[in-house]
């Protein structure tokens, strides 16, 4: 109980710091590399509370190919606007008005609602999962899969270089 | 471990996503806040399936990462395709329907 603890608040604390500079960083690299640590601070969240099969997921698609989306598009768009940010001041103070307004909203909600309910994690199999997902959610399952063909076909649609444009 | 450890992390990953896109007028840093935000979701729903012992939680999680990778698809073309016009993802300056 003790570890588990300790392993929640090491990881917290870790992408909360790592969050802060994906928004904060003047170089857009740095804020790819801090939201790789983020990401896998998410999917280790996930494996504490027994999420095994999404714990992986998360591992694979996020680290291993968003984040790669994310440098390739780096890459493309390389020009000196990307160490600027000074003008950022102008909508620094509401942007930061906004985050602390609906992040007190939202604390005083949970802890209002939620103050010791205890969450006693029981591992659940990939098993399990794919027993619900291919059953009561096979429809879903397959109208995501269509989205995401429609979604990558129309990516390459709109990135395509126009012929003689 | 208490809940709300969890849905603590989750709002605060919220809020910071939030920061994020409202602050920054790069388009990638931009998405990037968006997935920060996509994350924190994901929290709650994984938090919530263990809380009920379900495994609906873990399913609607990956829905949610699915949708995030085509939307991530989309908008990086988008921010491409923005910076072959203007040779610039400053988000700013794209005005074009501003009245």
């Amino acid at each position: 109980m003790i570890a588990e603890h300790v392993a929640f608040g090491i990881i917290a604390a870790v992408m909360v710091a790592s969050a802060l500079r994906v928004v904060t960083t003047r170089d857009i690299m740095h804020a790819a590399l801090y939201l790789v640590i983020v990401l896998a601070g998410v999917a280790s969240l996930f494996l504490l509370v027994g999420a095994e099969f999404t714990g992986i997921t998360q591992i694979l698609i996020y680290i291993g190919a968003v984040i790669v989306l994310f440098l390739f598009g780096i890459m493309l768009t390389r020009s000196d606007f990307d160490q600027d940010e000074e003008t950022d001041h102008k909508r620094k103070f509401p942007a930061i008005l906004t985050a602390l307004l609906l992040l007190a909203v939202m604390v005083g909600a949970l802890v209002d609602r939620f103050e010791d309910v205890r969450l006693d994690a029981n591992p659940q199999t990939t098993a399990q999962v794919s027993d619900e997902l291919f059953s009561q959610y096979i429809v879903p399952f397959e109208a995501v899969s269509v989205l995401l063909l429609a979604a990558l076909i129309g990516a390459i649609v709109i990135a395509r270089r126009e012929e003689g444009g | 471990m208490l809940l709300n450890e969890m849905l603590l992390l989750g709002a605060v990953l919220f809020c910071i996503g939030v920061y994020g896109v409202l602050a920054r007028r790069n388009g990638v840093l931009v998405l990037m806040s968006i997935e920060l935000i996509l994350n924190a979701v994901n929290i709650n729903l994984i938090a919530f399936g263990a809380f009920h012992d379900t495994v609906m939680g873990q399913i609607f999680a990956l829905f949610v990462i699915t949708v995030a990778a085509a939307e991530v698809g989309i908008g990086l073309a988008i921010v491409l395709l923005l910076y072959r016009n203007r040779r610039s993802i400053d988000l700013d300056q794209v005005d074009l329907m501003k009245g």
